[in-house]
């Protein structure tokens, strides 16, 4: 049976720089995902659920604060303390390439930064799903 | 992109959800069967619904429609942020339409209910309506008779009430609600061509608008001039949905500041009531499961027609006669014939 | 030159273009065609290869253009413009805690800037404290973690207020940061009279663009203009307001679109302010405006021309401002963050030098340059000083300096301006409509409706597509890009966890510290008088004395004024 590819796309911290995840949610609608967008100023706590309720094939996190260190670990584990294990994580934003291999062996498991073609993530999402 | 899934993997999804104690894990396995619903169609869903069916009957269902703009996610979490209150348990289906030309879609209701995520009550799932063939309407009552297994107290359907089978969902609800603001014109437009037949409840939402008043009261005038209209021709079987003694009421709600929403829940109870006392209720369902199983036969006659048409041996005679070209052997005759053999094996 | 002979001018030079075209072009266009089908703005306006007289026909010299520092101050705020005295170099900073950001400021201060500008972490900017569950991960991330007036105490320690202007970008808590700032200037003995610098205080732009509100639009307003309103009695050098257009575009808007939401945004504060009562000429002088410096350089010029023209219309025709100060723009400028590039890093100076030349030559008064490593991360030092020495080569090697609105007459500019104002009026249009009437009216309906942020969201997803098709060009990202460029990557800024765990532990210190009755007593004044319609400042100043922390005044506001949420518009 062929089946829809579903994403989160969520903004986890306290930025408001919205715009890069907002134009990804789209571009990856375009390319033919259902994409579940859930706004900005998301708890860790909040993303889980999401993840756990929605599930989703992959998620999506994108920060620009600065906040990625503290944050996109904390997901992971919670993910992972929920059984979640198969479920793609990606990051995105302004995230320091030397910060990359700390986030990859948390569990994200790649990491796209400005300039990325939205091409390249769907490209990346269908080649790495899961389940 | 294949599914993947097992009938052990199926069962201990359903052995979960039916557990007398809420748990992650049982929400995660909700989740799951939703998925599997909603990628397999009737093939998953007659492994799942013939097993859980016995659980089911117990949830209050409630319908909630209006066009873009109307509010209704924001009311909706209104409406949820009560229930739970009443220590309900509640499940919400948000539906938005699935793009036509990418087949994508964006799902961004979750955004409004991000006060309930975490609560352990609270269940949310965002659904793409797949098209108009996809199926929505099926796929979307399995996933209600899940979410009542589950032990749902309210399951709430949303959606924006563009298409047809958007409007089908409704006839599945107990009690469906028409969101229209004030303000955008072309509404009641929109309410005259299919949803007047499905609602039970007005909702003028964003009453602190300019014309709140003034779209009360066209909704007043026009259901005065539908009380007076004998329904004809009743291919929608609306007079069954609509029943006689009950006078939608109009509700002005704020969905953002969640006035008058106590007023709203008030009415919803109300027509509940009014159901079950005018027994309204029993007509409803049987209307409702007409429907179901109308839905499930289709899917699988098509199935089994198909299979016969192209694999059984005895069809061909049937084709070569259409190439002979004999008096009455036209593909219309034909199928008529094999419609009769059908008729005699499974109907007579 | 007569209305006849500029007549007979103007047709003689169509039938020379036409000529130009059908012959001279015609012929190179044989040998070589054009690079593109289509020439266009950022914002999507059509361009043609020439511009001449005719296309300016219509402008009348003293009507439309004048003279710098006269109605309508299309060619200049200022009369002398740069030959008296170059804009302000302002560098916006703000890291880790209140003693790093200290340091930062000398370091500026001691390599020639003349004016401050501060950055404040998140759980400022949104009004939580910083050991609150929300600020984790974000504690002096994006800038200075400011809790209590202890911190700021220490942010500008040694720096002489009555010589320095400082500029803050805080919004929904602003009236709370200029307390504690009016509290600091007390304590070192400069009365608040003296006291000059900017809030951001645009609260409008937020619930558009930039997403950093906290309470519904209403009391947000509210609190806007009591800020307005006490400036203007008590701290008359104070910008109460810098109307930012910078956080529009940066959220993916055209340059036309930032244009027409900043301006109406300042006629919304402007209604606002003269709702409350305020005379006009009362505080109408002491708005600012903030605008993005980027890429398509003829273009952003023009925006700043046409901004200020349509000022001075408005606030003339429409608003029936008397005093000239009224009519007369001035705004800050900082280059565009969204056109810096992660891949090649040190390009960015140069995206960077054009955009600060196209900012002064479209006369602004202070200049943010950005530094060339922010798509990498916070900026280094290294990174902040050439951005600072970029505004320097500009001001004092150029030449672009030293002739007011040197682009004024040319053709092209002239008509672009133009162009750029009529489609400005086009959204002032709708958005008057959308509020029978009222600009203010207008902004709430187009946020709750999503005016403004499905317009924002639409500009940003076709410059999106833009690139990825190549039909815009970004060099080293879709075009001339070398695979592997591993040895230029330049050093960049971390801020340590340890600020986190420091700062928290400062607030329990402050909090122990202080007479908490009096600050529980002053949090209560407040939430009673947040209930009335008297002005907040004194009480607000009463409780950030009494070291209260930002957090526990924004929960008491939290509380009486509820909190904001919006849809999800893509």
């Amino acid at each position: 049976m062929e089946r829809k590819i579903r994403l989160i796309v969520a903004k986890p911290g306290l930025d408001g720089h919205d715009r890069g995840a907002k134009v990804i949610a789209r571009g990856l609608r375009d390319a033919g995902f259902e994409v579940i967008y859930t706004g900005l100023h998301q708890t860790p706590d909040d993303i889980v659920q999401s993840v756990i309720q929605e599930d989703p094939d992959a998620l999506l996190l994108s920060i620009l604060s600065g906040a990625h260190p503290v944050l996109f670990p904390e997901i992971t584990k919670k993910l992972h303390e929920n059984g979640v294990d198969d479920v793609l994580v990606l990051g995105g934003g302004i995230i320091p390439e030397e910060d990359v291999p700390a986030l990859k062996e948390a569990g994200v498991s790649e990491v796209f930064g400005p300039g990325t073609k939205i091409q390249e993530i769907a490209d990346y999402i269908r080649a790495n799903l899961k389940r | 992109m294949q599914m993947q899934y097992s009938d052990d993997l199926i069962q201990s999804y359903i052995d979960l959800i039916k557990q007398k104690e809420d748990s992650v894990k049982k929400k995660r396995a909700l989740a799951r069967l939703i998925t599997l619903i909603e990628n397999g169609g009737p093939e998953i869903a007659q492994k799942i619904i013939p097993q859980i069916y016995n659980l089911t009957g117990h949830a209050k269902i409630i319908g909630i429609t209006g066009a873009p703009g109307s509010g209704k996610s924001t009311l909706t979490s209104q409406i949820a942020d009560h229930y739970l209150e009443q220590g309900l348990k509640v499940s919400v289906i948000a539906v938005d339409p699935t793009s036509p030309f990418s087949g994508g879609a964006l799902l961004g209701d979750r955004i409004r209910m991000k006060k309930n995520f975490t609560n352990p009550r609270f269940f949310i799932r965002s659904m793409a309506n797949r098209g108009q063939l996809g199926g929505l309407a099926m796929a979307t009552k399995d996933v209600i008779h899940v979410l009542d297994a589950y032990h749902s107290d309210i399951i709430i359907i949303e959606t924006v009430g563009v298409g047809q089978s958007e409007i089908d969902i409704f006839k599945s609800a107990h009690t469906t609600l028409v969101i229209t603001p004030p303000g955008l014109g072309d509404e009641i437009q929109a309410i005259k061509a299919g949803l007047m037949e499905i609602t039970d409840i007005f909702v003028v939402n964003k009453m602190d608008r300019d014309g709140a008043d003034k779209r009360v009261a066209e909704l007043q005038t026009m259901l005065d001039f539908a009380e007076n209209i004998e329904i004809k021709n009743d291919q929608t079987q609306a007079k069954v949905v609509r029943c006689d003694g009950w006078r939608p009421p109009v509700i002005k709600t704020n969905g953002v500041t969640g006035e008058n929403v106590p007023l709203l829940l008030e009415n919803i109870k109300k027509h509940q009531e009014f159901l079950n006392q005018t027994g309204f209720i029993k007509k409803r369902l049987q209307f409702r499961y007409k429907h179901y199983i109308v839905e499930i036969l289709k899917y699988f006659l098509v199935k089994n027609v198909e299979e016969i048409v192209f694999t059984n041996e005895k069809i061909n005679e049937f084709i070569e006669k259409i190439l002979s070209h004999e008096q009455g052997a036209d593909p219309y005759s034909i199928s008529g014939a094999i419609m009769e053999i059908f008729r005699d094996r499974y109907f007579s | 030159m007569t209305e006849n002979t500029k007549e007979s001018l103007n047709k003689k030079i169509l039938e020379e273009t036409e000529r130009w075209i059908n012959t001279t072009v015609a012929q190179s266009l044989k040998k070589v065609p054009e690079r593109k089908r289509n020439f266009k703005t950022l914002s999507n306006i059509p361009v043609k290869a020439l511009y001449t007289p005719v296309d300016i026909g219509n402008l009348d010299y003293f009507d439309d253009l004048g003279f710098p520092g006269e109605y309508p101050y299309l060619r200049g705020a200022q009369a002398t413009s740069y030959r008296a005295r170059f804009w302000t170099m302002r560098q916006f900073a703000g890291l880790g805690t209140a003693k790093e950001t200290n340091q930062r400021f000398k370091y500026l201060i001691q390599n020639g800037q003349t004016g401050l500008s501060v950055a404040f972490h998140l759980p400022t900017i949104y009004g939580y404290e910083s050991g609150s569950p929300m600020s984790a991960g974000e504690i002096g991330k994006e800038g200075v973690a400011i809790d209590t007036l202890a911190d700021m105490e220490v942010v500008f320690d040694g720096i002489d207020l009555s010589k320095i202007s400082t500029s803050m970008t805080i919004n929904a808590p602003a009236s709370i940061l200029l307390a504690m700032y009016i509290a600091v200037g007390e304590k070192k003995g400069v009365p608040m009279e003296k006291l000059t610098g900017t809030i951001q205080n645009d609260i409008l732009k937020e619930y558009q663009a930039q997403k950093s509100y906290i309470f519904p639009p209403e009391p947000s307003m509210r609190l806007i203009v009591d800020t307005i309103e006490f400036c203007t009695n008590h701290v008359p050098k104070w910008n109460t307001i810098s109307i930012s257009g910078y956080h529009i575009r940066e959220a993916g808007s055209t340059a036309v679109q930032e244009l027409a939401f900043t301006l109406a945004n300042g006629f919304a504060y402007v209604e606002a302010g003269m709702a409350r009562g305020l005379n006009v000429d009362d505080f109408a002088p002491r708005l600012s405006f903030f605008f993005n410096a980027h890429n398509n350089f003829f273009e952003e010029i023009a925006k700043y021309r046409a901004a200020r023209r349509i000022w001075a219309r408005h606030m003339k025709e429409i608003y029936h401002a008397k005093d000239p100060r009224s009519w007369r723009l001035r705004f800050h400028t900082q280059t565009a963050g969204v056109s810096l590039t992660a891949q090649e890093p040190y390009n960015n100076i140069i995206r960077v030098t054009l955009q600060a030349l196209a900012a002064v030559l479209g006369g602004t008064q202070s200049l943010h340059t950005n530094s060339f490593d922010e798509a990498l991360a916070l900026p280094s030092e290294e990174a902040v000083k050439i951005a600072l020495r970029t505004q320097q080569i500009i001001a004092h090697e150029s030449g672009a300096a030293d002739v007011i609105d040197p682009l004024g007459g040319s053709y092209y500019v002239e008509w672009l301006t133009n162009q750029m104002e009529a489609e400005a009026e086009k959204y002032f249009e709708h958005i008057k409509k959308l509020g029978n009437g009222s600009m203010l009216q207008g902004a709430y309906v187009g946020i709750k409706n999503n005016f403004y942020q499905r317009e924002i969201a639409n500009a940003s997803y076709q410059y999106q597509k833009e690139i990825e098709t190549k039909e815009l060009v970004q060099v080293s990202v879709n075009e001339f890009k070398i695979e592997e460029e591993l040895d230029k990557k330049p050093e960049i800024l971390k801020i340590s966890e340890h600020v986190a765990e420091k700062q928290i532990q400062n607030l329990q210190k402050v909090k122990s510290e202080r007479d908490n009755a009096r600050a529980q007593e002053c949090l209560q004044t407040l939430r009673e008088k947040a209930k009335t319609n008297e002005n907040l400042m004194p009480y607000i100043l009463d409780a950030v004395k009494a070291y209260c922390s930002v957090g526990e005044i924004v929960d008491v506001f939290r509380e009486v004024f509820g909190v904001y949420r919006e849809d999800s518009i893509f």
